[in-house]
């Protein structure tokens, strides 16, 4: 019998999933003897028209991790839904927008204003900026058009799993993996990682007082970090209340709080919104100019609260002007 | 909505309003604006929750996602909420939602806090009549569409019962 | 713990005509047509009065004959009719807690002029109630005991009579008052309209009934701390200020008083709104109750400065004189609360145009009220300040009420009490008297006859409200007198009136504390300040906290006969409370579901109650449900959304969210 057939993609990401998948160490070995990779560019040559060629449903499982933004990203994205039996969005990126999606609190226009014209190291006379379509001597030549948003995998194509993380604890992987060769999957549309809160089990959880109120917000970089205490009870914005368990502490373990990358568990509606709803709620005043002092050291609440899934928050992106071209896909 | 029955169309932009009112305070002033007959307009609804502490951010930004152009929380004076400190939390929590909508290009105007005792079924007037008048200067509240969500719940459809962890 | 609803919905939806109170602005018919197009909806109905027999009867029956599971109501308040309908509900079979009403009345029909705009709110809101019903869930009322014993606070002539009601109906009463003595202002008076029966011999009696009915536990000089519970099972702090005298052991010989180094008394007394002095040891008032000397801590030289000859301790025959008493807290548990805390009145130097404070011969009607009084302190001579009697006198009424400037309402009682004092005044000193008023307010029994008989005595009335008391004579005859300057709205003139004497008949207003102790109770107060009733016309003795009433003043202005009326409802409300033994608990509670809990401990330092504790075993957050009344703020803020709410889960909610704001 033939070793299913697995493929791995990448779009808008920064590369950190794939290392993830080297994290996997001598373990990679009995994923490479019980799949066989027919896609996986950023590890062995592929080209696109490898993935065209094949039928529809070949693989058996095809995992992409990074955001979509890009019209390239987007007809990648649909034409490895159609050669996958399952489709994995792997990754925060692809599971929720990621990093990447806070791009979406700014229009594109001016995304590429700054990046062609303002920032400091531009050097770009003639305001020359990416085209569609470009003649060059040789014919025409076609570049990727920079969607209006960035956008999860699954506002653009219908997805079965989600692997969680930025990046995606190697447990995660290796239980999904498991899993799928098993066949043992849970029902379509699951995070595949525990549906519980970081709080559980913490290792700092025994230090968390029952009665926490917090009178300061504290921002890490500023402050002496005391390793053994729960972060929260020391008042930096530790976001494990809110957040799915099943990295196994990574950062709470580097003395850091968590910043919220595997995302919400399933009965939340808007992730920042919990984690604002319960972090606010603990704000120890009840006086309004004393609250709202309080609240100053949270001085990005968006980069806070939704670091890694503006795209798939209920706002999804910055209300304005252009609203109406959002996200329709074009 | 399917209906034998259609109504004129109107053609003034009209706002939608929802409002979240706590049941002690608020809901009874709104009570009070209607036995007293105080008119106005009819562009915010009202859900009816126990105290303004009930009130989750979630709430609003589904509101503001199902359409609506505006937001009205109203609970009791501070001091007065009767479960003591209801309105506190609430505060607490509007105060950083806030912070987070105008990053999101939210304008102030669109989602309000206001204290309103069971006595004031004027100030229920007032501000239904005063929002509703903002928002029509304001407009719509221009959200991006969000694109077609795969996999993913409606906001009313997520999951009641908490499955077990699914790790496999 | 989070119910899921299996059987699939089969709705009816019953809009109410309210008479015409819907039926005029909303289009019932076109609601009911569009309630009926919504899914799962099976049928929909119009009635004229849905919460009548016939509309309850009508909802019964199509819940058995089309098998019913769900029923919305287009009506009225649900604060007002939500229990009528889950009666109804219930009756035939179906779970009350399966009811949603769409408020259409008081948020639509009476709000919204127009009709298109009023029908397509009302379909909005009853849109909402159809998806938002569908996530109901069985519920039942919880049952718990309630505490035999009634709380009444304030005892003035309403509390006094509330708790003579209850004890006399075999309840234990405790009445707690704040002051050495009960009785309040009626205490004060000396005469009372319409019948000039004299206060103090129709009070008295009841205050000693107060002092020895075997049921009542009289505290005075004490006040409430602290309020917890709820209907039925009240925890209540009293806390006791010191007299430094053993109440049971002083009989009120007031040889201590005598004794006292001070030979006159120095301290303003207030029971005789400081026309008189007292000393630091007192009798509050002769018919004080309990009749028991106070030593004011202000004023007395050896707790002041620890240094005093302590003559009144040597005097006292019974050694009842104790400088070692200390504040002490008593906690009592009861199933309801009767506030009737009173009024104090308006402060007259607010209106500087009146003289009062400036000129010495302005007084109030309190005060007036102590002068006449046998045992006042002239006893009962109404005399000047220099002891001469008036010639002339006016009384000014609606001072502080009726004016935008301090208070809009009618304080309801100076009317009568003025035609009294002007009554009184004449008898007593033969003067000439006149009453300034805006209108004349006679309106319950025998009060017009009274006014006639003040009219037919030769009272002056003269309708305008008066512009300033001067002392600035421009006419001989006005020398040496208070001029009053009135615009006659009946003659259309401009008059000076000289008197000797000015009387402002203050208006009634709050207490100062009637905030801190309406927040004490949790309940609200109106815009005048003064406590607020649960409905004007149905609920006039309730309040919004379940279980606390109110009688007297503290509710608004009224005179004595009101009061005693009202402390008698708020005693039968009291009762019917306590003798039914028990009360049913709205189940809107908090429950968390431990399989979603992570422990993360947000909820628990957010509840006001205490509800919530960490099972440390399980690692998981837990509601007491006996102590968790419901808020819901634990709710709001799990980040897991593990804790729900009963009544008002998240998907309820957010299917009504979305019902709101779907085009209808
Ligand atoms: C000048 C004048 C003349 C009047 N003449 C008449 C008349 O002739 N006929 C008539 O029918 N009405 C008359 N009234 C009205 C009458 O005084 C009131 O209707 C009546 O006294 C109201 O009784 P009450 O028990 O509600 O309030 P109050 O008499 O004010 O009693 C309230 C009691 O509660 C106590 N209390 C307050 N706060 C607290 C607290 N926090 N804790 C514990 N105890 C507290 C107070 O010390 C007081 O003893 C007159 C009023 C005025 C001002
Ligand atoms: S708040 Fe952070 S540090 Fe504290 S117990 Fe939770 S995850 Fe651990
Ligand atoms: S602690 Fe939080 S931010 Fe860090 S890896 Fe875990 S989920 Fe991600
Ligand atoms: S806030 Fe939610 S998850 Fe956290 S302890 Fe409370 S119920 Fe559990
Ligand atoms: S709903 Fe309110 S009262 Fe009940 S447990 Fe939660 S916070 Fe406490
Ligand atoms: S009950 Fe009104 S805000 Fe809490």
């Amino acid at each position: 019998m033939s070793k299913p057939k697995v493929g791995f993609y990448w779009c808008a990401s920064c590369g950190g999933c794939e290392e993830s998948v080297v994290d996997l160490a001598e373990a990679i070995l009995d994923v490479t003897a019980a799949v066989d990779f027919v896609f996986f560019p950023v590890a062995m040559d592929f080209k696109r028209s490898d993935v065209e060629a094949m039928a529809d449903g070949a693989m058996a499982a095809c995992m992409i991790n990074g955001a979509i933004r890009s019209s390239e990203q987007r007809a990648m994205a649909k034409l490895l839904r159609r050669k996958a039996q399952i489709l994995i969005a792997y990754g925060a990126c692809s599971h929720q927008g990621g990093i990447p999606g806070l791009a979406n609190l700014f229009d594109r226009q001016s995304i590429l204003q700054t990046v062609y014209r303002d920032t400091p190291s531009t050097v770009n006379p003639g305001d020359i900026r990416p085209e569609a379509s470009t003649r060059i001597p040789h014919g025409e030549v076609e570049l990727p058009v920079l969607d209006e948003q960035v956008k999860s995998l699954d506002q653009v194509v219908p997805v079965d799993y989600y692997i969680p993380g930025c990046a995606p604890p190697v447990q995660l992987l290796k239980d999904a993996l498991a899993a799928i060769l098993t066949g043992r999957l849970p029902p379509k549309g699951s995070v595949l990682a525990p549906d519980k809160a970081l709080c559980e089990q913490c290792p700092r959880a025994p230090s968390k007082p029952d009665n926490l109120l917090i009178d300061q917000f504290k921002r890490p970089h500023l402050e002496r970090i005391d390793p053994e205490k729960c972060l929260l009870a020391q008042g930096f914005l530790c976001l494990g209340p809110a957040t799915r368990g099943g990295c196994g502490w990574a950062c709470i373990n580097a003395n850091m709080p968590c910043t919220g990358c595997l995302g919400p568990v399933s009965r939340t509606r808007d992730y920042g919104g919990a984690a604002m709803s319960a972090l606010a709620s603990l704000v120890n005043s009840n006086d309004e100019a004393q609250i709202a002092a309080m609240l100053e050291t949270i001085v990005d609440p968006a980069g806070t609260f939704y670091r890694y899934g503006l795209p798939a928050s209920l706002l999804f992106a910055r209300a304005g002007a252009n609203a109406d071209k959002g996200g329709h896909e074009p | 909505m399917s209906s034998n029955v259609t109504l004129p169309v109107a053609k003034e932009f009209e706002p939608r309003i929802v409002a979240f009112f706590c049941n002690w305070c608020t809901y009874t002033a709104g009570d009070l604006a209607g036995a007293a007959r105080l008119a106005y307009a009819p562009n915010m609804r009202v859900i009816r929750l126990m105290c303004s502490g009930r009130v989750d951010p979630e709430f609003v930004l589904a509101a503001l996602r199902q359409g609506a152009d505006g937001v009205l929380i109203g609970g009791c004076h501070p001091g007065d909420c009767h479960y003591r400190e209801g309105n506190y939390k609430c505060l607490r929590r509007f105060q950083l939602l806030c912070k987070f909508l105008r990053q999101m290009g939210v304008e102030e105007q669109r989602v309000r806090l206001e204290w309103i005792a069971a006595s004031e079924g004027d100030k229920v007037q007032k501000i239904a009549n005063e929002m509703t008048a903002q928002l029509k200067l304001l407009g719509p509240l221009r959200l991006q569409i969000t694109p077609r969500v795969n996999g993913r719940p409606r906001a009313a459809e997520c999951p009641p019962a908490p499955t077990k962890g699914v790790a496999p | 713990m989070i119910r899921q609803i299996h059987e699939p919905s089969r709705i009816g939806v019953y809009v109410c005509h309210c008479g015409m109170n819907i039926a005029a602005k909303v289009d019932v018919e076109d609601v009911r047509a569009f309630a009926r197009s919504l899914p799962n909806v099976v049928v929909a109905k119009t009635y004229k009065f849905m919460c009548s027999d016939p509309g309850q009867e009508m909802i019964r029956k199509d819940i058995q004959e089309h098998d019913l599971n769900r029923v919305v109501v287009a009506s009225c308040s649900p604060l007002l009719h939500e229990h009528t309908f889950r009666r109804a509900c219930a009756a035939a079979g179906m779970n009350p807690f399966h009811l949603q009403m769409a408020n259409i009345r008081e948020q639509v029909s009476w709000v919204t002029p127009d009709c298109a705009l009023a029908t397509r709110k009302a379909r909005a809101l009853i849109h909402a109630a159809v998806r938002r019903v569908a996530d109901h869930y069985p519920l039942a009322k919880e049952r718990v005991n309630v505490h035999p014993a009634i709380l009444v606070v304030g005892g003035g002539i309403a509390g006094i009579h509330a708790a003579l009601v209850l004890a006399n109906a075999g309840k234990k009463v405790y009445l707690v008052e704040r002051e050495p003595s009960i009785g309040g202002h009626m205490a004060q008076l000396d005469k009372t309209f319409p019948t000039l029966d004299c206060s103090a011999c129709i009070l008295t009696p009841r205050m000693s009934q107060i002092r020895t009915h075997p049921n009542i536990t009289l505290w005075t000089y004490a006040e409430i701390e602290e309020v917890a519970g709820f209907a039925g099972n009240f925890k209540v702090k009293v806390r006791h200020k010191p007299r430094y005298v053993k109440e049971e052991l002083c009989v009120g010989c007031g040889e201590c008083v005598s004794a006292c180094v001070f030979k006159e008394g120095r301290v303003r007394d207030e029971f005789n709104q400081g026309l008189s002095k007292r000393k630091p040891i007192y009798m509050p008032f002769p018919q004080a109750t309990p009749n028991v000397a106070v030593i004011d801590p202000q004023s007395c030289l050896k707790i002041m400065r620890g240094k005093c000859a302590m003559k009144c301790v040597e005097a006292c025959p019974r050694a009842a004189i104790d400088f070692e008493q200390r504040e002490e807290h008593t906690d009592i548990e009861v199933g309801a609360i009767i506030l009737a805390t009173g009024y104090r009145t308006f402060d007259a130097r607010k209106i500087p145009e009146y003289g009062y404070g400036r000129f010495p011969n302005v007084y109030t009607m309190l005060e007036v009220e102590r002068l006449v009084n046998a045992a006042g302190p002239t006893g009962g001579d109404i005399t000047l300040r220099d002891g001469a009697r008036p010639q002339t006198v006016g009384i000014i009424h609606c001072v502080g009420s009726r004016d935008r400037r301090h208070h809009p309402y009618c304080s309801n009682v100076c009317c009568m009490a003025s035609l009294k004092m002007a009554h009184l005044v004449k008898e007593r000193t033969g003067a000439e008297v006149f009453n300034f008023y805006i209108d004349m307010r006679a309106t319950f029994k025998g009060y017009e006859e009274f006014y006639d008989q003040v009219l037919r005595e030769g009272v002056q009335f003269i309708r305008g409200r008066v512009a300033e008391v001067t002392d600035w004579a421009i006419r001989p005859a006005e020398k040496g007198k208070l001029v009053i300057r009135v615009e006659d709205t009946l003659v259309g003139v401009v008059r000076r009136i000289p008197v000797d004497m000015v009387v402002l008949a203050t208006a009634m207003e709050p207490q100062e504390d009637a905030a801190a102790v309406q927040r004490k109770f949790n309940i609200s107060c109106s815009q005048d300040g003064f406590f607020l009733e649960r409905h004007p016309k149905l609920g006039p003795v309730s309040t919004f906290s379940d279980g606390i009433f109110l009688a007297g003043v503290c509710q608004g202005p009224k005179d004595i006969p009101a009061s005693v009326a009202q402390a008698g409802a708020a005693a039968a409300e009291a009762l019917c409370l306590v003798d039914k033994g028990f009360v049913e608990i709205e189940p809107n509670t908090a429950f968390i579901d431990e399989a979603a809990c992570s422990g993360c401990r947000t909820c628990i330092p957010l509840c006001p109650f205490q509800a919530i504790t960490r099972d440390a075993v399980k690692g998981v957050a837990v509601i007491n449900q006996a102590l968790c009344k419901g808020c819901g703020t634990c709710v709001a803020a799990c980040p897991s959304g593990a804790a729900g709410q009963n009544m008002f889960t998240d998907a309820q909610i957010y299917d009504e969210i979305e019902g709101v704001l779907a085009d209808v």
